[in-house]
């Protein structure tokens, strides 16, 4: 008698520890080997951009939080800086400012998030809880600015909403100058780590073809060798003002654009966002927090797309406006749905747990897939 | 002693031959005693670990229940005891019930042939140091059987992990500890221990260079087979839920998680038998205390060995934490292309070693013994310089 075998079909998530979120994958294995893994989405639809045609443009403000909600200051400076272009809304200075200090503040706490769900994933318990740790000190710092934990709805078309309440820039700068020596000790733990580099170096290849052919954006892309920042090459709000770098993967421990390219271009990201800030509370002038603004915006007939960088890349918003007090439509492009897209074709003959790994390392966000 | 004996023979088990019922009533004694001290034992070290992990992850721990937390186990057993016992419909039922037991008896009896001092053992066997590897890696039988028992897909990618993982280990295991075999002449835990001296020069560790390194390839060949991180692979949380364990709740649950505790005290006391001269103690501390009472080196003696033994629970502890995971593959490539030829190697050169030395080498004892002092030094250091460092909210207090 022949013996038949055949291939396992997993079914990973939607419950599952490491797909961070209710993220499904439909995993056909040969024992640790896996010939495929094919991602399901759609758990987390939430009709984001159907909203964004019933609300008034003032209201969408707090549904864009919930579009991205690890990096909700991003997804809220999309959103406004496309109304403001189609209405011609000139926002103050130290609006800019403010929208830039917590956007940045946002970034950090978000790839914090990112690295130490990937050390977690690949088994290090420890630094996803430094990194947690770490992150809710700027939590607080952003419940002191805006009285809000999570999701901030902190900023208004034509500005923000709140200003720095008192003493607010001594705390953040101590609090950067305290989480400098954290990330030295998270270099240590992590970055040096042998078994880590092991486990991440030579995982989940992307090219730089594949990156650009799947759309990728943001760190991912980056990771994958392409030199393109939206801070830098498409500037917006004080961005040309200040002065970082743009990190790109270099393969240094294993190929271009593998996983560790991807949490090491993340793990730099945060330092520029450090020196970022840095200047912003230098530089921040005196003034007004909000522009002139009618009670009721509405745009002129037209349509406008403005893209920003938020902390998982290219976040575009694409606007129609009918002239009247809702956007006729809404569109959210989101990074996190392209680099779902990719990992049917990357995890072909991966093990299971480098399937664990590439997703970690694509930082998505379950919530920004499906919108 | 003999008047228990004499007591049940008469009452109760009349006709029985006298040396039978003593045999019958010092096992039930001995018994017990391993179970007293293995049960709690098991559960502090649950404590140990929770508070030591708080500790590396700036957190605080346990410290609610009791005295400093320390009767948090107590709290969590009672908890799992009143929790569903509740069996997937796809289970295979014999199985799934079978397999904890199976576990915990595999880790279990390994305590039977443990040395904690010259006279406190159950049973000194010929074949102690064989029957200890033997019966532990019983454990594996059971873990294969939680993973095909639970009718669930991720059980059964752990189980066979764990099938491959500890099959494997084994052999570098076995070799790394055919070096202290070769230099004791017995396979006898107490033989072992009584060939080696109190000071760490005169410990096998020590005793020539490929002794030290068997010592680490034996941690680490121990450590996976425990299925301690970084060699966690069977219960993998990220990649399989949790392995062989996933469906498991309840008490079940719980005697899984009390044979891993188990296994690591075990682990550190086969490392501390071969290695590290067990139970063994200055002869001036033993004639002081057996001055006082006739017992008392016997205690001195168990604080020795608990003490020993406690260095590599804590080490074991502090890496799970530090670590992360290796891959299968990389894991296998660990034991097969690394360790067993290393281990190979370290048979042969210890063989030559007591060939063209028979009695040994002073000067390489004392290089080697100091070299580990050096390390330990090290290690403090940098404790502290991590603590300076990254300016730690919680200080080294270790009562908070």
């Amino acid at each position: 008698m022949a013996i038949q075998t055949q291939e396992m079909m997993l079914n990973m998530g939607p419950q599952h520890p490491s797909t961070h979120g209710v993220i499904r994958f439909v995993v056909l294995t040969d024992g640790e080997v896996m010939s495929e893994a094919l991602p399901d989405v759609g758990y987390l639809h939430r009709s984001i951009e159907k909203i964004g045609e019933i609300c008034e443009y003032h209201g969408f403000m707090p549904y864009t939080d919930r579009a991205d909600y690890l990096s909700a200051m991003n997804a809220n400076q999309g959103y406004a800086m496309v109304v403001e272009k189609l209405t011609g809304i000139q926002v103050p200075k130290r609006a800019e400012y403010l929208r830039v200090i917590a956007g940045e503040f946002n970034r950090i706490i978000s790839h914090l998030l990112s690295i130490g769900a990937l050390a977690m994933d690949v088994g290090a318990a420890t630094p996803f809880v430094h990194a947690l740790k770490e992150r809710e000190k700027v939590n607080d710092l952003m419940e002191a600015l805006c009285g809000q934990r999570l999701t901030y709805n902190y900023v208004r078309i034509g500005g923000v909403c709140y200003d720095m309440p008192p003493g607010f820039s001594e705390r953040c700068l101590s609090w950067l100058d305290s989480f400098e020596p954290q990330m030295e000790e998270f270099d240590r733990l992590v970055n040096d780590n042998k078994i880590f580099i092991e486990r991440c170096a030579n995982v989940g290849i992307i090219s730089t073809e594949d990156a650009i052919a799947y759309n990728l954006v943001g760190p991912n892309l980056r990771a994958s060798g392409v030199d393109w920042d939206l801070r830098r090459d498409m500037p917006y709000s004080i961005y040309p003002e200040l002065d970082f770098q743009v990190h790109v993967g270099r393969g240094e421990k294993g190929t271009l654009g593998d996983s560790f390219d991807r949490f090491i271009v993340r793990v730099r990201e945060i330092r520029e966002s450090m020196k970022i800030l840095r200047q912003c509370f230098a530089k921040i002038p005196e003034g007004e927090i909000v522009g002139k603004i009618p009670k009721v915006v509405k745009p002129p007939i037209g349509e406008c797309y403005v893209r920003t960088e938020s902390s998982r890349g290219d976040m575009g918003y694409y606007l129609i406006s009918d002239g009247t007090a809702h956007a006729f439509r809404l569109r959210i492009r989101t990074g996190s749905f392209t680099g779902m897209s990719i990992i049917q074709k990357i995890s072909r003959g991966m093990m299971i747990a480098d399937l664990v790994t590439l997703i970690a390392s694509l930082d998505v966000v379950a919530p920004e897939i499906d919108r | 002693m003999e008047n228990l004996v004499t007591y049940i023979h008469d009452n109760y088990l009349y006709g029985a031959p006298v040396w039978l019922v003593g045999a019958i009533v010092q096992f039930v004694i001995a018994l017990l005693l391993l179970m007293l001290f293995v049960a709690p034992f098991a559960g502090i070290l649950s404590f140990l670990e929770r508070r030591i992990a708080a500790r590396i992850q700036d957190r605080i721990g346990p410290n609610r229940v009791g005295p400093q937390g320390l009767l948090q186990f107590l709290a969590d057993g009672i908890k799992s005891l009143l929790k569903e016992d509740l069996i997937p419909r796809d289970a295979d039922k014999p199985l799934f019930i079978l397999a904890p037991y199976l576990v915990f008896l595999g880790m279990f009896t390994t305590f039977v042939a443990l040395p904690f001092a010259s006279k406190l053992v159950v049973a000194d066997l010929n074949v102690g140091i064989l029957y200890v590897f033997a019966t532990s890696s019983l454990t594996v039988v059971g873990l294969v059987m939680a993973g095909w028992g639970s009718g669930s897909k991720w059980s059964m990618l752990g189980g066979m992990r764990s099938a491959a993982q500890v099959i494997s280990y084994e052999i570098p295991a076995g070799l790394a500890a055919l070096t202290v075999i070769l230099l004791a002449g017995s396979l006898s835990m107490q033989t072992i221990i009584a060939n080696q001296g109190a000071h760490p020069w005169q410990w096998y560790i020590f005793d020539n260079p490929f002794c030290t390194i068997s010592f680490f390839i034996l941690l680490i060949s121990l450590t996976a087979e425990g299925n301690r991180a970084p060699f966690d692979l069977p219960e993998a949380e990220s990649e399989l839920v949790s392995g062989y364990n996933t469906e498991y709740s309840g008490m079940r649950f719980v005697f899984f998680f009390f044979a891993e505790w188990a296994n690591l005290y075990v682990l550190g006391a086969i490392m501390t038998t071969l290695f590290l001269g067990g139970w063994q103690i200055p002869e001036s501390l033993y004639k002081a205390s057996a001055g006082m009472a006739s017992w008392l080196p016997q205690i001195v003696q168990l604080v020795f060995f608990q003490v020993k033994t406690m260095v590599f629970v804590f080490l074991v502890i502090q890496l799970r934490w530090t670590v992360p995971r290796v891959r299968i593959d990389q894991l296998m490539a660990l034991c097969w292309k690394y360790l067993v030829p290393i281990a190979f190697f370290c048979v042969i050169g210890t063989a030559a070693w007591m060939i063209i030395l028979p009695d040994g080498s002073e000067t390489v004892r004392y290089l080697l013994t100091a070299l580990a002092g050096l390390t330990i030094v090290y290690y403090f250091y940098r404790v502290v310089y991590q603590l300076r460092v990254t300016r730690s909210e919680l200080d080294f207090n270790p009562l908070v």
